[in-house]
């Protein structure tokens, strides 16, 4: 009988690499490395800025002058301003008014764009013009469509003869909420728009000609096919939407500056005169990190929509 | 179920004719298979028949009723396509009964008809399952079984097997042939693959650049196709064509341009020296010491034959022999074939004398 040797005879040493070398060569240290740069960016301009910010609002920090901790003061004063929310309520208006329309105009031209039509290239390039205009520069031909004096919807109105004077879109209280939320519309259905196209075409013409011969009506062809194919990219498109909309700053601070009467004051606008123009950086802090709970919502309603959708995952039970 | 008669039908795409008046008539219950290579209007015509396209010209019927003009949901027919196109949000109950709920039938007769095509598709464990969690055989099984359930007068199936393995493929085929035998509804089926067409069909329709090249059940076609494309066409390995002219002073028989002898049983009259093409299949091809001297070129044995690919001069030639024969590349034979087999087809127009 012969046995088999299966430890190293006593005495024998094998050289066992350094740790410095198992460092060098372990994936997951090099992975690392990798991951350093992309990393360093984001904590340098995402969650360090956040953290301050954070941290301000807990402080009574102003301009030129470092503030001290002073807990939560500064949400008990704004838990007590009525302007703060009048803010929240302009705020939540415009992002509830302006997302549905923007989804309603934007999943329309979407079907439409994604048929069959002369000048289709041509046609899909102009829907995205709105979206290629910097913010500012349309904010500004706005603020001329809406003047109170020259305004091209009032000139047209009167000499249509259906009305006899001037609307002051932008200083009346009701016409300025319509007027920043039309503006808002303009801008953002093309984003909706091509990427709900985007996602249309992702679906197979032969589900629809399935269909079509199962005996769908083209409206039963988008309630049973079209709609529950792209609710994966309307969840998505839609939170999108929603935080850039509830976010929004530069559309109102050019046309409005929040005003009339604070009417069309956003979380935003109000954080940016309460912290930089008034020079209260900590109450300023403090209404933007108010926001944080409305835009965590936002995103956990679209996150636990989008896990609903068994047919998505492959499973295999 | 009902017939289905096509009658000089013509599509155009713009202003291209894709269909040159393809007239078909189809019996009650048969089983007609459309084959022929991409770009012959096959897979359009079936479209037309569904109503998914327009009819230039022509008219088709179905049972007694001309359907030009007549919507898809309206012409009672159903069909399963290349890709399944099968709803990837519904579980394959869903899929299954989603013709009639658009009906408006009620629940309960929802199940009945659903639970009655798994049955016969042996589906019943996957009814709750979506589509992404079933293999390529039962996808296909659940877009037969979404015909099935709405009990149609016609089943259309557009290359229903090209997406699936080669042994699943026959599996299928074997499947649908018995599912027509049982449920016995007029079926139109396209495919470019001559073996489904051979296997599955009543009858075959050739097609091949928008035109029927030739229509009749397999062994016909098979037996006695009517032009060179046909007989090309058909079967697998094709069919062997040497050039040559056809000689009838005494004896008859076909001499190629190197001067061998290709044997026939007769020649038409009057035809001495009349350039023709000589047609013969690879299984009617023996080795003897008196054929056509042929030098191997490959050997490929299948274990139930050996296929021998020889060249003839410039011309590969292919033979299958069920016998073992001892043959190397590069070995000289002799093949010959077999007379009473032979197909001739006049060199111009292609058309079998």
């Amino acid at each position: 009988m012969s046995t088999i040797q299966t430890s190293l005879p006593r005495g024998v040493a094998i050289s066992e690499p350094s740790a410095w070398v198992r460092l060098k060569t372990n994936r997951n240290v090099i992975a690392l490395w990798f991951m350093l740069p992309a990393a360093a960016f984001l904590i340098l301009f995402l969650a360090y800025p956040l953290g301050l910010g954070v941290w301000m609002s807990f402080t009574d920090e102003k301009i030129g002058r470092s503030g001290v901790f002073v807990g939560v003061e500064n949400y008990e004063w704004l838990w007590d301003d009525s302007i703060f929310w009048l803010s929240v309520f302009n705020t939540l208006l415009y992002t509830i008014v302006a997302s549905a329309i923007k989804f309603a105009i934007g999943l329309y031209l979407a079907l439409l764009l994604n048929r069959h039509m002369p000048f289709k290239a041509m046609i899909r390039a102009i829907v995205l013009i709105p979206f290629i205009v910097p913010t500012v520069l349309s904010a500004i031909a706005f603020w001329w469509i809406y003047d109170s004096q020259f305004s091209i919807i009032s000139w047209s109105l009167i000499k249509l003869g259906l009305i006899t004077q001037n609307i002051n879109f932008l200083g009346d209280t009701s016409w300025a909420r319509a007027s920043v939320i039309i503006a808002n519309i303009w801008r953002g259905v093309p984003f909706v728009a091509i990427t709900l196209l985007a996602g249309l075409q992702t679906v197979s013409p032969s589900l629809y000609e399935a269909a079509t011969l199962d005996g769908a009506t083209s409206w039963q062809r988008f309630r049973f096919i079209t709609y529950p194919l792209l609710t994966p990219i309307i969840a998505v498109v839609m939170t999108f939407s929603v935080l850039f909309t509830f976010t929004d700053f530069q559309l109102i601070w050019a046309l409005t500056r929040g005003g009339p009467v604070n009417a069309t004051h956003l979380m935003a606008t109000l954080s940016y005169q309460r912290g930089i123009i008034s020079g209260r950086l900590g109450e300023g802090a403090a209404i933007a990190t108010a926001m944080i709970p409305f835009l965590a919502a936002a995103i956990a309603i679209s996150w636990f929509g989008m896990q609903r959708r068994k047919w998505q995952q492959g499973s295999d039970q | 179920m009902s017939s289905v008669q096509i009658r000089d039908v013509r599509k155009s795409f713009g202003g291209f004719e894709v269909l040159h008046g393809v007239t078909i008539p189809i019996e009650d219950g048969e089983f007609v298979v459309l084959v022929g290579p991409s770009g012959c209007g096959k897979s359009t015509l079936l479209r037309m028949l569904a109503g998914l396209e327009n009819i230039t010209a022509g008219t088709i019927s179905i049972g007694e009723r001309v359907v030009n003009n007549v919507q898809p949901k309206e012409r009672d027919i159903a069909m399963v396509f290349q890709n399944y196109a099968l709803y990837p949000h519904m579980t394959v109950a869903d899929n299954m009964g989603f013709s009639l709920k658009l009906r408006g039938a009620r629940p309960e007769d929802i199940k009945k008809g659903v639970a009655r095509a798994a049955e016969i598709l042996a589906l019943t464990p996957l009814l709750d399952r979506y589509p992404r969690q079933l293999s390529g055989g039962q996808r296909q099984r659940v877009a037969m079984g979404r015909a099935i359930v709405r009990d149609p007068q016609v089943f259309l199936f557009d290359e229903p097997l090209s997406n699936l393995d080669a042994k699943l493929r026959v599996a299928m085929r074997t499947e649908i042939k018995e599912l027509h035998q049982r449920l016995k509804t007029t079926t139109v089926y396209v495919t470019h693959d001559q073996i489904e067409a051979m296997t599955m069909a009543d009858k075959i329709v050739v097609m091949h650049d928008g035109i029927v090249e030739q229509m009749g059940s397999p062994l016909d076609l098979y037996d006695k196709p009517d032009n060179q494309f046909v007989a090309g066409f058909i079967g697998s390995p094709a069919m062997n064509f040497l050039n040559g002219h056809l000689k009838s002073n005494g004896s008859v028989y076909v001499e190629t341009e190197n001067g061998a002898k290709l044997p026939i049983l007769t020649a038409p009259a009057a035809s001495n020296g009349r350039p023709v093409v000589y047609g013969v299949r690879p299984e009617h091809l023996e080795l003897a010491d008196d054929g056509i001297e042929a030098e191997v070129v490959v050997v490929e044995p299948t274990g139930s034959e050996t296929q021998i690919v020889a060249r003839i001069g410039t011309q590969d030639i292919i033979a299958v022999f069920r016998d073992r024969h001892e043959v190397v590349p590069g070995a000289k034979i002799h093949l010959r074939p077999r007379a009473s087999a032979a197909h001739l087809f006049d060199k111009d127009t292609g058309r079998r004398l």
